[in-house]
Order: structure tokens, then sequence, then C-alpha cells
């Protein structure tokens, strides 16, 4: 076992991990926050994509014991202080980006770092970015939607409401 | 002007408050104190005979509770089937055994031997390891025709071959069919495969269970669409726990798509075992196992024969279909290629004359079942494949050919069975034309072609069935269950309301757009009204969501049990106001006495039921509490048209899908934005049959596309911004919201229309190609180009 670390959305915890366990199982099993998801065993469904140290990362491919020191956010610790929901939730919600709400916490952590990195996307670049987040309710339209009005951008005509 | 509150209105969704924050509760995120993990143990060879099955070494391995092998399971039944399909001699089906772990025999890969219930998941698997299974291979029977040649080798011996059924509708039409189509002016004929797809909800399944043996009360949370037919198939039929003492829980679910109705062995293994290890017991599937073990969609292999005389009139078709069963009949299996497939091959068309054939075979594959559409995707496939085939053979515009044979008068009674109640198809495809900008191709074709790049058009036309179904109707047809829906409405003492209801929602919105109704019938905020669903022991006896049935029937459901609610509360408004009960009306949650300005407040009406100082006791009980079940008098039937146009890179193969337009009538519309986003989904789902998805296995069985890596899902940058339109509106007669349901139209329609854009692109270029199998891959449609 070895003894882990980290400061996750904001609060420093300290757990003891098996080498083997994953960063998203230290997450999910040990700190309860099961707002990150696992949606496949072969790093590709992008539900469990969180922020270390401020970069996008999918949770299942970091073991925990690499996060030790770093700096971890979930979608947990994505709502405004006040608890009300941030700009890109709340463009999520307004554009009905999520149904069943499964890959929806991976959706948001991947289109902070997108925005972060590119302020103003076009509408190929948020698909190309995504390419790592699978969604099989929404055919990706209201997310794409959704990222665009995040950034303060007009959605495409042909998605008019 | 679009409305800000209840029917018709864009409402956002409340559930999106805990999904965006990470606070959904799905099952993987209950955790019993003191669980124990089952890690199962699968074949990983399609056909064999099990010799032994060691589990000494493992149950002696740290942390494990007890490794479980079929003969822990004697005396428990089979995972049951939920519709016996009678076959055109007059004959019941074949039906084979299902148990819960294989028994003497593996039958695909991924089918159960051994599970191992340890302290931890690791633990669990690691123990896995040491259990010694020997098996003796068998020859796998994979390709359906050759299953059912004679002396083929058999997936259940018990069975007098593979042939699980062989069915024909309309059977009396059979010989009117073939000497229509003998005599025709013109007969066009396609062979065509429907691909093996999985329906891969993103959350994979999951089973918590857990026993109290102070009550003997079993609680199972699951992954599931229905939990109420869950509680009946596995306490009923498997494990024999009377209904009482046995509570199912669904709470989110993340995604169904089909996949998540049936019963499957997993719940029936958790629930036994948390009663024979004194232990709560927990399974979440990976991904991988998912693949081999969650029902399989579609997989047909089809010769559809369509006869028409010199003008294009359809005279008569005739189909012939191999259905893949798998190795086992999941819970709706044998009903998705008949009652749901054979039912639609009208299409929106005026043949008068149709003969269906269809055999279902066992294979040593997982069991097939229902997924996102079931049967009809299939049925429009072949068919709107067939007409666009037609239509250039003859000579004649698809478009066209298509109008020539609409049905235009309702209702309409097809020659396979069913009645359209309602409908305007060219209403549908007009506005296809228009949003799709039709007429400006031409221009767009030619700017492809100087880009070195083929461009293609493709329509279909759909119909299908939703709002399954009517219970007499469907009991003699086979099912085994009724097909009602439930809701009760529970007006508390301040008027605000809980509706309980037994459709089931797991990416729907039904916790919005059910309260937008309930909301819009008394007049009073929806943010007044909660949607209870997902456990049995809170909602009454519901069937569940599937089949693009829950507004149809649960929302009527729903609507019957307000109308009782708003009945009882004018005799209560009645009696407050002294009036009349024939001169009270409610509007904008208050009652009024027609040409008085008397009037008595939503609130201070259900306060007096639940505080009935001032109360006519004498004739009515207190409380404002009503229950209704709802049973359809008939399907509904949305429609619609749907055009894809694609750019192929002659050089690779690619395709392009340059753009996607979707004319859809659903009837009246409860969200518009929620209808949309089921469109969305749909037409991705179909899309990716026709473009990326497939489920293939190798000649030993061995399962090929076993996850992610090989399943190809389709991502945000394979598809475009989608155009759709519900506005042509022609309301269902025999509802009381007028709604048909509006989930499984995208994957229904869009996969002919991708394909018939394809070969049009192909053939614009100067290409004999008059079919390619989904999906259309840039091999295959390169070998198509270069053959």
């Amino acid at each position: 076992m070895t003894k882990v670390t980290l400061t996750v959305n904001g609060k420093t915890v300290s757990k003891s991990v098996e080498g083997r366990t994953l960063l998203s199982s230290l997450l999910r099993e040990d700190l309860n926050l099961t707002g990150t998801h696992i949606g496949c065993d072969t790093s590709q469904c992008g539900a469990c994509v969180v922020h270390v140290n401020g970069e996008a990362v999918k949770s299942c491919t970091m073991f925990a014991a690499e996060a030790d020191g770093a700096e971890v956010k979930t979608i947990e610790g994505m709502a405004n202080a006040d608890g009300s929901l941030s700009v890109i939730q709340a463009a999520f919600q307004e554009h009905h980006g999520l149904q069943c709400g499964f890959c929806t916490p991976g959706m948001v952590m991947s289109a902070a770092a997108l925005l972060k990195d590119n302020p103003k996307p076009s509408e190929v670049e948020i698909r190309a970015y995504l390419e790592g987040n699978l969604c099989r309710c929404t055919g990706y339209h209201n997310i794409v939607k959704a990222i665009m009005a995040a950034s303060g951008q007009d959605v495409p005509a042909v998605a008019a409401e | 002007m679009p409305k800000d509150g209840g029917i018709g209105a864009s409402s956002k969704r409340r559930e999106d408050l805990r999904f965006l924050t990470g606070k959904g509760k799905y099952t993987d995120d209950m955790n019993i104190h003191g669980q124990a993990y089952a890690y199962f143990i699968r074949s990983d060879v399609a056909h064999g005979t099990i010799n032994s099955i060691d589990t000494s070494a493992a149950e002696a391995m740290p942390g494990v509770e007890k490794v479980f092998t079929a003969t822990d399971f004697e005396g428990v039944g089979g995972v049951p089937c939920g519709w016996q399909v009678t076959d055109r001699f007059g004959e019941a089906m074949q039906e084979p055994k299902h148990p819960v772990l294989a028994e003497g025999k593996v039958r695909h890969v991924g089918d159960p031997i051994a599970v191992v219930v340890a302290d931890s998941l690791a633990e669990a698997r690691d123990a896995a390891e040491a259990v010694e299974i020997d098996i003796t291979e068998l020859e796998p029977v994979l390709n359906m025709k050759d299953a059912l040649k004679d002396g083929a080798t058999k997936v259940h011996d018990d069975l007098t071959s593979n042939l699980c059924y062989d069915w024909g509708f309309v059977e009396e039409n059979r010989d009117a069919v073939d000497a229509a189509i003998k005599g025709a002016h013109h007969v066009t004929t396609l062979e065509l495969k429907n691909n093996r797809l999985v329906a891969n909800p993103m959350e994979p399944r999951v089973a918590v269970a857990d026993y109290d043996d102070s009550t003997q009360e079993h609680t199972l949370y699951t992954t599931s669409q229905n939990p109420h037919v869950i509680r009946l198939l596995m306490g009923a039929f498997v494990l024999g726990i009377p209904e009482h003492k046995l509570r199912v829980v669904a709470p989110d679910v993340g995604g169904g798509f089909g996949a998540k109705i049936y019963h499957y062995a997993e719940e029936a293994f958790c629930t036994f075992a948390a009663k024979a290890v004194g232990r709560p017991v927990k399974w979440t599937s990976s991904r991988s196992e998912a693949f081999m073990s969650d029902a399989h969609g579609r997989d047909h292999v089809t010769k559809i024969e369509l006869a028409m005389d010199e003008n294009g009139k359809f005279l008569a078709l005739r189909t012939d279909t191999h259905a893949n069963m798998g190795a086992y009949l999941s819970t709706f299996a044998p009903s998705i290629p008949t009652w749901l497939h054979g039912t639609l091959m009208a299409g929106n068309y005026t043949t008068p004359l149709i003969y269906v054939n269809v055999k279902a075979v066992f294979t040593n594959t997982v069991p097939v079942d229902a997924y996102r559409g079931a049967g009809r995707p299939e049925a429009t496939f072949q068919l709107e494949r067939v007409v666009d085939k037609a239509a250039r053979e003859m000579g004649i515009d698809p478009v066209e050919l298509r109008r020539r044979n609409f049905i235009t008068e309702f209702p309409y009674a097809t020659p396979v069975a069913v009645e359209y109640d309602t409908g305007d198809y060219h209403a549908t495809m007009d506005k296809l034309l228009e949003m799709s900008d039709h007429a400006g191709f031409e221009a767009r074709a030619a700017e492809s072609k100087a880009n070195g790049k083929l461009r293609g058009f493709g329509i279909a036309h759909y119909i299908e069935a939703c709002g399954i179904a009517p219970s007499n109707l469907v009991g003699q047809l086979g099912a085994r269950a009724g097909l009602y829906e439930s809701a009760t409405v529970r007006v508390n003492a301040t008027g605000s309301i809980s509706v309980m209801t037994g459709s089931h929602s797991h990416g729907q919105g039904h916790e919005t757009s059910f309260a937008q109704v309930v909301a819009d019938m008394i007049g009073i905020d929806e943010q007044q009204i909660d949607i209870v669903h997902g456990d049995t022991s809170k909602t009454p006896m519901g069937m569940g969501t599937y089949g693009s049935r829950s507004i149809a029937v649960g929302g009527s459901a729903m609507v019957r049990a307000t109308e009782k609610i708003i009945n009882k509360a004018k005799k209560i408004a009645a009696h407050l106001m002294e009036a009349s009960e024939g001169d009270i009306e409610l509007k904008d949650g208050a009652f009024t006495v027609a040409g008085t300005d008397k009037s008595v407040a939503w609130g201070d009406v259900t306060l007096a039921a639940y505080v009935p100082h001032n109360y006519p006791l004498e004739d009515m009980e207190p409380g404002l509490e009503e229950t209704a079940f709802y049973d359809p008098a008939n399907f509904t039937y949305p429609s619609g048209a749907y055009g894809c146009e694609v750019e192929v890179d002659p050089e690779t193969g690619k395709v392009t899908v340059l753009g996607f337009s979707a004319a859809d009538d659903f009837g009246n519309i409860i969200n518009p934005m929620i209808v949309e986003g089921q469109v969305h989904g749909g037409l991705a789902q179909g899309i990716g049959q026709a473009l990326v998805e497939n489920c293939a296995y190798d000649e030993n069985g061995q399962l090929l596309s076993g996850s992610y890596m090989d399943y190809t899902m389709p991502r945000a940058d394979d598809l475009p911004m989608f155009n759709v339109d519900h506005s042509s509106i022609t309301p269902c007669t025999h509802n009381p919201l007028g709604v048909k349901g509006c989930g499984e139209a995208g994957a229904i329609g869009s996969p002919p229309a991708l394909v018939n854009a394809v070969v049009d692109a192909l053939q614009r270029a100067g290409h004999d190609v008059t079919h390619i199998d989904m999906p259309l891959t840039p091999d295959r449609v390169w070998s198509a180009m270069n053959s």
C-alpha cells in the first residue's frame, strides 16, 4: 500500500492505496466522488475525464499513486462557489446537451479543458476535440451547441432552436 | 410563440441539475455496507462441453466467500422468455432452457460458467484465475443458413434442430403473393444484411442485491428500463420469490436503447447469492463483458422482392428473412423479427399483397433482442432500399415512386394486420425536400465533382408502430405479459403533487415532460410536481419504457389518473363554494363557478381534501390520490421522411455525411427540445449502423468486436449537425394526448437514407453498384466501386 496525498476540488486528502489502484477508483471508491463515471475498460469512452493539474486526463489511465501531490478537479468541483451551475454546465442544460447523464461529467470536464486552451473553438474543432468522449444519447449535436454557446458564440444556423 | 410552460413548452430538464454536478445516483454508485463482489467467469469458446469445474483452489484464496457453479442452481428456474411465437404450421416455437449459469455446455463466448464472490473485486478476480475449467470444444454454429441444413451441429441437443420457428405472415396470402409476383410487369429483387449491433448504453449493466433474513425481503438495484418486469420474471420464473418480498429498484440509468429491458442472468445471480452468502452482492459489468453479455441487436439476412405494374404501382411484396436469435432466447427476442417487423412491411405504401417469411435460428452467439427500433429498422431498411432500387430500375424518380404509392386515406388497414390511424406522408416528404434544399442538390453535386468527390442524396420514408401495445392483441400474438401502463397521482395537502409512474426514464427526461402534462391539466407550476419512477415499492405495477411507449401509454395513464383527481377536486370545490358540481371550471389552478366571480384556489381544495372539516364526508372519502391503468386501443404510427447527403472520396471509399434532414410526424409534442434530442440520438445510432458499427464474429465464433478498440462507436467528428423538424402533425386519434412517440424514429429511418445516398453517389459517377451491405466502411465502398 502506498500513501497518496492530493488536493481534490480544493480539499487536501490522504489515502492508502494499492499500486494497481486507478485514479478513477480512488475518486469513486475511496473519496465517494461518484460523479466520475466508468464506461469502458480500454480508456476510450471519456466518462472518467477529470482535471489533473489543470489538464484533462482520463482518470482510468492514471494510477492513484501517480496523482500524489497533484491538484485534481472533478465534476463535483465544477459548479460556482454559490452552488449555481457554471457557464459550461448551464449551457449544457440550456441546449439539452445531455440525456442519460452518464457521459456528461466527462463531457463537461473535456469542454472546460477545451475552452481554456481555445476560448472560441469552431464546430470542427469541438468535434475533433471530443474524439475521446463517447455519447450514445445526443448524437453530439446539442453538446456541440452547448460548448459553442458556453464560449459566447452563436450556435450554427442549422442548429436553430 | 414558444410556450413557457406546460404541454408544448421546451421546459429545461430538472434532472440535468444532478447530472451536471455529479450527483446522479446510478446503480454502480450504490454501495451497501458489508457487500461482497461478484466476478463472472465466462466461456472463452463459442461452443463446448464442460467436462469439469474445480473451484477448490479458488475457494481457499484470500477474501473468497464462495464460488458458484450450475450445481448451486439446481432447482432454480431458467431465465425465461416473454414471448411465444407460433410458426406458420400452427406449432409453438422451440424454446430451450436458459440456465443462470451454464449447465453441461457453453453456447457462446461470454456464457457464464462460474462466479466468484469475494470481499473485494480484486480478490474475486484473482481467485477466478484459480478456477479450473475443462471444456471440450465443439464445432460452432454460426452461419444461419448452414445451421438449418440437415445434419448441422445443434446449439441445443434437446431441440430437434437449430430452427426456433418458421413464421409466415400473412400465411393465407402466400399463394396470392406468389402469383402476383409471377405475373407482374417488373420485379425488383434485393438481397441484404441488417448488420448485428451492440446497443452500448454508456453505463454498463450493474446489479446490487441485498437480503434481509429477518423479513425474508430481497432488494435488487439494477440497471433496468422496467423494474416491475424484472420483478415479475425473476420472482415468478427464476427464483420463486413472491412479489411482496422482492423490491426492484432501477435508479438513474445511463441509457438503455433496449439492452436494459431484459431480465439477465446476472440479476438473478446476485439476488440468489446475496441470500446464499448472507451479505449484499454487487456485480458491475466491464465494457468488454457487456459486449459478450448484453443482448445484441438486428442480425437479419433478407431477400426482398417488390412487384410493380408498368406505372410503378406496387402490386406485391415478398420477403424471406433469416433472423439470428443467438444461443438462447432473450426476453422479447422471438417477437422482434415477427410482430415488430412483419407487421410494418407495408411501410407507407398501398401494396395490396404482402407475405413475410422469417426463420429464426439458434447460433453460438450472444442472444439477440430488441435494439432501438426493434424489428422496425429491419423492416424499413429492406423496404426503403428495395423501393430505391426499383425506382432506378423503372426509371422513375425515387421521390415520385414513393409518392405514387403513398397511403393517403386514414384509417388504413394494411394487408399485414395493422391499422394506421393517421398520417400525411406527402406532407412529411414535402417538408423534407424543402428543409434539405433538394432543389439545390444538382449544383452542390457539380461542386463536389469539381473537387474530385462524388456527392449523393438518399431518401427514406418510414412508418413505425409505437405505444406498445394493446394487451389483448399482444396476448393473442404470444406475449406473456400485458403492455398497459400505470400512474398514481398523489396530491399532497398543500397542493404539490407526486406522480408515481410505471414508465422509466433513462435519458428521456420524463421527470420534466411528464410534469409538464400534469401541470398543464391543472394549471399549476411544473415545479409543484415531482415524477417518481423506477422503484417497485413506490410505483404501481408498470411495464416500463421501450418501444417509444412512455408518453403514449404511460402519459395516457397519467392523464387518466389526473382526470380522476380533477373530477374529485371539482366535487370538493363545489362543496366549498356551495355550487353545483356541473358549474365548476378549473383554469390556471383555480376553481370557479361559471358565470360568477366565486373562486377557490387549487391549494384550498387540496387542503380541504386532507383537513376535511368542511367536506361532504357522507358522499366522498377524504384525500386526493388516484391511480389509473391505461391499456392502449391500438399502436401509434409515427412516420417521417429522411434525407441524407453524402460525399464519397473515390480514392479511398470514405463516406462523409454532409447533411441529414429529418421531417417527422410524431403527433402532438409535449416538449419540443426533448423530442429533437431524441431524434438526434436516434439518427446518430442509425448513421452509426450504416457507416461504422458492426458486431463481428470470426469463423470460430470468437467475438472480434469485443471492446471499443474494435467496435466503432460514432464519435462527434463522424456526424454532422442535424436538421430536424416535427411540424407535420397528425395527432393520434386514440390516446388522450394525441401523441405518437419519438424515441426510435431516428434509428429507423436513417440507415436506408444513408445507403441510398451512397448508392446514388456511386451511380451518378457511373459505377454499377446497386447495394452495399452496412456498415459502409471505406473498404467496402472502395471495393464496390472497383469490383
